[in-house]
C-alpha cells in the first residue's frame, strides 16, 4: 500500500517528522518497506536555460551547450539529446550530482575532447517516468536556478507500507492515519462527510436477488456530467502511489478506495438496459471484464447485470461494456457489500486478482457504504459537474454490533506487559472500539479481523509498543537437560556422519522429480496438480534419480570423482519414508604413482557402503542375506538386496542398469544404493552396562580349507555351511580367495577360506582338530562342494 | 709368559683386520676354533700340576676371554655397518604424495538442525517430526486459516489432485512446519516444549526463494505462559545460535492466523567488509528472520485443548536462511544443485558435532 505524505496529513493533523512517522508505521505493525523521498532524491537539479547550441566539433551527434544554471557564468555542457536547442528551459545536474536513473555521480569530464561541466537531463534520468527521447522541456518562463523538485511540487514523499491481510482497515489512507493517531503521532481528522440530497428519484431499478453474495447494494445516478481528465492534484497524487490515471469518474473510484479502502465502481447509464441485479452468473455466462479478458461464469458467482448482461464480476472487477467513457454523460456509482467468503472463492476460481477483491475478501467496512457514497458523489459532482439523483439502499449491510467481554488483567496473562488498565482504555478508545465502565468492549464496524479477547489484547500490545514487553526466561527444569532426540533421529543422525566420515558428501536434492525420472524407478504415488515445472512434479520414489541427476551435474563441471549421498524420504503410497542414498560415479582412485591407472567403483564399494552405514544405524550386519534386487533399476547381475529374513529389505545396491544411467544422460558405470532406515529394526534399550569382558584363556588357530563349487553358485552360501558347520569352535569363517583356471574343472571355481577356532578350557589335540575339519567337509559337501585336493 | 702376549696381539690384530662379516667368521674360527692356538693351550691345563694351573688358568681363560670380546664387538661393529649401508639403499622419497582418503561432509542445512536439536535441548525442547505431503486441515483449517481466508492464496501452495484426496481431505505439500505443533497438540497432553525442523514447500522460484526450502517450528504450550516468555526464548536462542552476546532483536507487531498478538522478529546486523554479519549492540540495520506469537485460542481449542487453560507461544524460521545468516552463503539455489565444490567448501566435517561444551557452530 503506498500513499504520500501530505495525502496522509489530510487525515492526521500532525507535527511529527517523515522519520518518526516511518518508525511508528513500523512499531504498530504496518511494516516499513520502502520510502522515496523526491525532495532528497532530486533535490540537487535545477532548472536552466540552454543559451547556445553549437555541434560537436569531432561528433555528429552532440552538441556543445552553454548553460545558464542562474548563478556565475554560463556552464559549457556536452549534449547528445536530440530536442537540446538554444532557448529551450530544462533541468540541469551539476558536476557532483548523483542521478539516479544512470546510477552514477556526475562528474567533469572531457567528452570526445570536449570538456564538459554537467548534465541536461531527461526524465528517465530522475526517475519520474520512462521517457528518455530527449532532454526535459518546461515552460519558457520555468524559473531559471530554483530547484525543480520544489517549482514541480515532487516534493511529497511516498510511503510503501505492508499491509497484513488482517488489516483491511489500512487498505485507506484513513486507516493507517487513525493507526498512527492511536501511537501518538496526531490527531485523526474529522471526517468531512457531505449530505447531498437527491434532486430526483434515481432513474435505474437497483435490486438484490443474491442477498447471500451481495447483501447491500447503494446506488445513485449522477446525470450531466462531463468527464474528461482529472484535475493535475488528483492525477499526481494517483501516480505518486502508482496508479494511471484514466478519466476523472474512473480515478474518482481509485482514490476513494485508496483513501478509505472502500472500492467504487461507475457504470456509463446509458449502457444500461432495465434493472441493475445483484444476482448469480447463469452457466455459461460471460462478461468482457477491464482487463480485456472474457470470463465465463457459473451460479457459484455473483455478479451485477442489467436485463441482458452481465456487467461486473462484483467486488472483482467492472465488465468492458458499461464502462464509463468520454463521452458518458449519466454515470451510476455503485457502493456495495459483497461478503468476504464469496469473493475469495471467486477469485481464486476465476484467478483473478484486483485491488477491489483485495479489500472486499478482507472485509470492507459495512458501516460505510452511505459515506462511501456520498465522498464519491461530491468528488463527482465537483469535478465533472451534474446533478444526483436519490440514493437507492438495496438490502442492508452485515451491520451485527460485535462486542466483548474484556479483562485488562489478561494484557499482562497473555503478553507479560504490564499496562495500566486507563492506558488501555485509552489506546482501544482512540483506535475506534467503544469501552465502558465494565469493560465490554464494542468493537468497531472497519475492525472485522477482531474476533477474540487475544485480538485486543495485539491492540494494546502493538500501540503501547511490543518492544515494552520484558524477556522472562523460561522455567527451567531441574538439573542438566535431558536428552530429547528420538530413535529415528538418532538413527538419521549416525548415517549422516558415518557416510561423510567415509567420504560421502552430503547432497539435499528436490523433493520432487520429473515424470520421466520417476518412471524409470517405477513411478511416483503422488503428482501435483499445480507443479512449479515440469521437472519438479512427482514426489520422488527414490532418492536415486535426484542423486543422479546431481552426480550428472558435477560431472558435466568436470568432476572426476562423485561421492554423493542424501538422507530424505521416499514419498510412497502410503507413508514417507526415511532413507539414505547414494551414487558412487568417476573414480574411485585417480590414477597414480603407486598404482598406476585410475580405478572406478564397482559394485562392491556399494555393498561396503551399504553394510557400514547399517552397522552404524545399528542393524544386525552378521546376520543379513544377501539377495536378488527387486528394482530394475539396477544391473541385474550386480546388485543385491541386503535382508533380514527373507521379507524385510533393509537395503538395495549394486551398478545402475545401463538403461538407467542411459535415462540420465550420464556416461559410464554409476554404482548406488539406498538404506530403507525405517526398516531397520530398533535395538532394545539394554541399559548402559556392556556384558562382562571374558577374554578366551587361549589363543585361537586358523586352519584354511578351499573347495570347488559350480561357478554360478553364491559363495555366500558355503561361507554360511562352514560356519554353522561348528556353532561351539568355530568363531569366523573369512573367504579370501576366488579362483578359476588351470587345475579348477570348466564350469567350477575354487573357494578358499580362513576358518577360525576358538579352543575352549583346552587345547585342541589333533584329533579334536581332525574332527572339526570332517564336519566343515561334511557341511560342504553337503551343499555341493568339494573338497579341493 | 711371552707365548701368551704372542698369541693375544696376533690374535687381535687378526681380528682388527677382519673386513667383513665372513673375514670375522673366518678369525675366530682361528683364534677361537678346535685347531687353534687357545684350544692347544686350554688342552695343557689337564697336563700340569695344581701349582701352575693355578697361575696358569686364569691367564689363558683371560686370554680366550680376552681376544673373544674382541671378536664379538668387531663383529657387531662390522654387523652395524653393513645394516647402515643397506639401509642406505633403501632410502624412498616421501615428497611423493600420499594416498588421499576422500574428504566427506554434512550438508549446512543437516549441521544446522543439528545445532537447533542441540540449543533446544538445553532449553528442554524435543525434535517433533511431521508429514511433507499434509491434508489442507492440518496445513491450513486447524490452523484458523478457513478455506476463503486471503492467507491462503498467499501461501503460494502446491496442491495434489482431488482423486489423491484422504479422508476426505485436500492433500497438499505444507506450506509450513505449523502442522506439526496441531500433530503435537492433538497427540500429547501439555505441557509441550517442541521444535520441529523439515522441509516445506511453495510455489515460488527466484534468487530468495526456492520451491522447496527447510522451516524450523517452536511450540511451548504451558500454563501462565506468555510473549515475554517468547521473546527470552528467542534472544536466547539467537545468542546460543551466534555464539554471540551482543544480538539485539527487535520485535514488530505483524499477523499470522495462528497466532494473536503476532509479532515479527528482526536481528540486527553490523556491515564488516560490505557483508552483513549477525550481531553487534549497535546494529547497521535490521533483517527478519522469523514469525512468531502466541498460539491462537482458536488454534488451541482446534486441538482438542482448553484455552482457558493453556496457552504458549509458537515461532517458525527458515534453517536455510539461518545457515546463510551464519556461515556467508548468498544464494539459496546453491542448496539444493548437489554441486560437489559447494558442498566441500560449505559442507562439515562428520566430527563437527555440534556440542554445547565445544560450541554449536563449526
Amino acid at each position: 500500500m503506498k500513499f504520500t505524505l501530505s495525502w496522509l496529513k489530510d487525515h492526521l493533523d500532525t507535527e511529527a517528522s517523515l522519520d518518526e512517522i516511518l518508525v511508528a508505521l513500523t512499531q504498530v505493525g504496518l511494516e516499513v518497506e520502502g520510502v522515496d523521498d523526491p525532495a532528497a532524491k532530486l533535490g540537487a537539479f535545477r532548472i536552466a536555460r540552454i543559451l547556445t547550441a553549437e555541434r560537436h566539433p569531432q561528433a555528429d551527434k552532440l552538441q556543445v551547450l552553454s548553460v545558464d544554471t542562474g548563478e556565475g557564468d554560463p556552464l559549457q555542457v556536452v549534449c547528445g539529446a536530440p530536442n537540446a536547442r538554444a532557448g529551450l528551459v530544462g533541468v540541469f545536474g551539476a558536476p557532483g550530482t548523483y542521478v539516479p536513473g544512470l546510477d552514477v555521480t556526475l562528474k567533469i569530464a572531457a567528452i570526445r575532447g570536449v570538456e564538459s561541466r554537467g548534465m541536461m537531463c531527461s526524465m528517465r534520468e530522475l526517475e519520474l517516468s520512462d521517457a528518455h527521447e530527449g532532454i526535459i522541456e518546461l515552460p519558457f518562463d520555468a524559473p531559471v536556478g530554483e530547484a525543480y523538485a520544489q517549482w514541480a511540487g515532487l516534493t511529497d514523499p511516498v510511503i510503501d507500507i505492508a499491509i497484513t491481510p488482517n488489516r483491511q482497515d489500512c487498505m485507506g489512507v484513513r486507516g493507517i492515519a487513525r493507526d498512527l493517531a492511536a501511537a501518538g503521532l496526531g490527531e485523526l481528522k474529522p471526517l468531512d462527510v457531505p449530505a447531498i440530497r437527491g434532486g430526483f428519484p434515481c432513474p435505474i431499478d437497483i435490486r438484490i436477488e443474491d442477498a447471500e453474495g451481495c447483501p447491500a447494494y447503494f446506488g445513485r445516478v449522477v446525470r450531466g456530467v462531463k468527464n474528461g481528465a482529472s484535475p493535475e492534484w488528483l492525477a499526481n497524487r494517483l501516480k505518486a502511489v502508482g496508479q494511471r490515471p484514466i478519466s476523472a469518474l474512473v480515478d474518482i473510484t481509485n482514490y476513494v478506495m485508496l483513501d478509505h479502502g472502500r472500492p467504487l465502481h461507475v457504470y456509463d447509464l446509458a449502457t444500461l438496459k432495465g434493472a441493475l441485479v445483484a444476482r448469480r452468473a447463469r452457466d455459461g455466462e460471460t462478461v468482457l471484464a477491464l482487463n480485456g479478458k472474457t470470463y465465463t461464469l457459473d451460479p457459484a458467482i455473483t455478479v451485477i447485470a442489467d436485463d441482458v448482461d452481465v456487467h461486473d464480476l462484483g467486488g472483482i472487477m467492472g465488465g468492458e461494456h458499461s464502462g464509463v467513457t468520454e463521452t458518458t454523460t449519466d454515470v451510476v456509482i455503485e457502493c456495495a457489500y459483497f461478503t468476504p467468503e464469496h469473493i475469495a472463492r471467486t477469485g481464486q476460481k476465476l484467478g483473478l486478482t484486483s485491488d477491489a477483491r483485495t479489500r472486499f475478501e478482507r472485509g470492507v467496512d459495512p458501516a460505510f457504504l452511505g459515506d462511501g457514497l456520498a465522498i464519491a458523489t461530491r468528488l463527482v459532482q465537483q469535478l465533472c459537474g451534474g446533478e444526483a439523483s436519490d440514493v437507492v439502499e438495496a438490502g442492508e449491510p452485515p451491520l451485527g454490533v460485535r462486542t466483548l467481554r474484556f479483562d485488562p488483567n489478561l494484557t499482562e496473562q497473555l503478553a507479560g506487559l504490564a499496562v495500566p488498565a486507563d492506558r488501555q482504555r485509552a489506546i482501544l478508545s482512540s483506535l475506534g472500539f467503544g469501552v465502558d465502565a465494565g469493560w465490554t468492549v464494542l468493537i468497531p464496524s472497519w475492525r472485522r479481523d477482531i474476533d477474540g479477547l487475544a485480538d485486543l489484547v495485539e491492540e494494546i500490545v502493538r500501540i503501547e509498543g511490543i518492544d515494552k514487553v520484558p524477556s522472562t526466561p523460561l522455567p527451567r527444569a531441574e538439573g542438566v537437560a535431558r536428552p530429547t532426540a528420538t530413535p529415528a533421529q538418532l538413527v538419521e543422525r549416525k548415517v549422516r556422519r558415518t557416510a561423510a566420515a567415509r567420504g560421502l558428501n552430503e547432497a539435499v536434492t528436490w523433493s520432487f522429480v520429473s515424470e520421466a525420472e520417476a518412471q524409470v524407478f517405477g513411478g511416483g504415488a503422488w503428482t501435483l496438480a499445480n507443479p512449479i515445472s515440469e521437472d519438479l512434479k512427482v514426489m520422488r520414489p527414490s532418492l536415486l534419480p535426484g542423486l543422479i541427476a546431481a552426480a550428472k551435474r558435477n560431472a558435466d563441471r568436470g568432476a572426476t570423482a562423485i561421492r554423493l549421498f542424501e538422507v530424505g524420504r521416499r514419498y510412497l503410497a502410503d507413508a514417507e519414508r526415511p532413507t539414505l542414498g547414494f551414487v558412487l560415479a568417476g573414480d574411485k582412485a585417480p590414477r597414480n604413482w603407486q598404482g598406476g591407472r585410475a580405478q572406478g567403483f564397482d559394485a562392491y564399494d556399494a555393498k561396503a557402503e551399504a553394510i557400514a552405514i547399517l552397522a552404524a544405524a545399528g542393524a544386525p550386519v552378521d546376520r543379513l542375506q544377501v539377495m536378488e534386487p527387486v528394482s530394475g533399476v539396477y544391473h541385474p547381475g550386480r546388485s543385491a538386496t541386503l535382508r533380514l529374513g527373507p521379507k524385510t529389505v533393509l537395503a538395495e545396491f549394486g551398478e545402475l542398469h545401463p538403461s538407467t544411467t542411459r535415462a540420465f544422460d550420464i556416461d559410464g558405470t554409476v554404482i548406488a544404493g539406498e538404506i530403507y532406515l525405517d526398516a531397520i529394526p530398533a535395538k532394545r534399550a539394554t541399559g548402559f552396562m556392556r556384558t562382562a569382558y571374558r577374554p578366551p584363556a587361549l589363543q585361537p588357530v586358523t586352519r584354511d580349507f578351499a573347495f570347488l563349487v559350480p561357478a554360478d553358485r553364491a559363495a555366500d552360501e558355503l561361507v554360511r555351511a562352514v560356519k554353522g558347520a561348528d556353532k561351539v569352535a568355530i568363531i569366523d569363517a573369512r573367504l579370501f580367495d576366488v579362483f578359476t583356471g588351470q587345475g579348477v574343472p570348466e564350469g567350477q571355481k575354487s573357494l578358499a577360506i580362513e576358518v577360525t577356532l576358538q579352543p575352549g578350557d583346552k587345547s585342541f589335540t589333533d584329533a579334536d582338530l581332525q574332527a572339526i575339519a570332517a564336519k566343515i567337509v561334511a557341511a560342504a559337501t553337503k551343499i555341493g562342494a568339494s573338497l579341493r585336493g | 709368559m711371552t707365548d701368551l702376549n704372542e698369541i693375544r696381539s696376533k690374535l687381535l690384530s687378526i681380528t682388527e683386520a677382519a673386513d667383513s662379516l665372513d673375514a670375522i667368521e673366518a678369525a675366530r674360527v682361528t683364534a677361537l676354533g678346535k685347531a687353534s692356538e687357545i684350544a692347544a693351550l686350554m688342552k695343557t691345563l689337564g697336563g700340569m700340576s695344581a701349582e701352575e694351573r693355578q697361575v696358569q688358568a686364569p691367564l689363558i681363560q683371560g686370554l680366550r676371554a680376552e681376544v673373544s670380546d674382541a671378536i664379538a664387538a668387531r663383529k657387531a661393529a662390522l654387523e652395524a655397518a653393513a645394516l647402515e649401508a643397506r639401509l642406505a639403499t633403501e632410502t624412498i622419497d616421501l615428497t611423493l604424495p600420499a594416498g588421499a582418503a576422500a574428504q566427506g561432509s554434512v550438508h549446512p542445512v543437516a549441521q544446522v538442525m543439528d545445532e537447533l536439536a542441540e540449543i533446544f535441548a538445553d532449553l528442554g525442547f524435543a525434535v517433533a517430526t511431521g508429514p511433507e505431503i499434509e491434508d489442507d486441515w492440518h496445513n491450513f483449517t486447524a490452523l484458523n486459516i478457513p478455506e476463503t481466508h486471503p492467507a491462503r492464496a498467499m501461501h503460494d501452495t502446491f496442491y495434489f489432485p482431488d482423486e489423491a484426496a484422504r479422508d476426505g481431505k485436500k492433500m497438499l505439500l505444507r506450506t509450513h512446519t505449523s502442522p506439526v505443533q496441531i500433530r503435537t497438540m492433538m497427540s500429547e497432553m501439555p505441557p509441550i516444549r517442541i521444535i520441529a525442523p523439515g522441509r516445506t514447500y511453495r510455489s515460488d522460484s527466484d534468487a530468495t526463494h526456492t520451491p522447496m526450502f527447510h522451516q524450523v517450528e517452536g511450540l511451548v504450550i504451558d500454563k501462565g505462559i506468555t510473549l515475554g516468555h517468547l521473546k527470552w526464548t528467542l534472544e536466547t536462542f539467537v545468542k546460543a545460535f551466534f555464539e554471540r552476546d551482543d544480538i539485539v532483536l527487535r520485535l514488530r507487531p505483524s499477523y499470522f492466523p495462528f497466532t494473536e498478538p503476532s509479532a515479527e522478529v528482526d536481528v540486527g546486523y553490523t556491515l564488516v567488509d560490505g557483508r552483513r554479519v549477525i550481531g553487534g549492540a549497535e546494529p547497521d540495520g535490521w533483517m527478519e528472520i522469523l514469525g512468531s506469537g502466541m498460539v491462537h485460542p482458536k488454534v488451541i481449542a482446534a486441538c482438542g485443548l482448553d484455552p482457558d487453560e493453556w496457552q504458549g507461544f509458537a515461532f517458525g524460521c527458515g534453517i536455510d536462511r539461518l545457515a546463510m545468516l551464519k556461515y556467508g552463503m548468498d544464494d539459496l539455489r546453491a542448496f539444493f544443485d548437489g554441486d560437489l565444490r559447494w558442498l566441500k567448501h560449505y559442507g562439515f566435517a562428520a566430527l563437527d558435532v555440534p556440542t554445547l561444551s565445544a560450541g554449536v557452530g563449526a
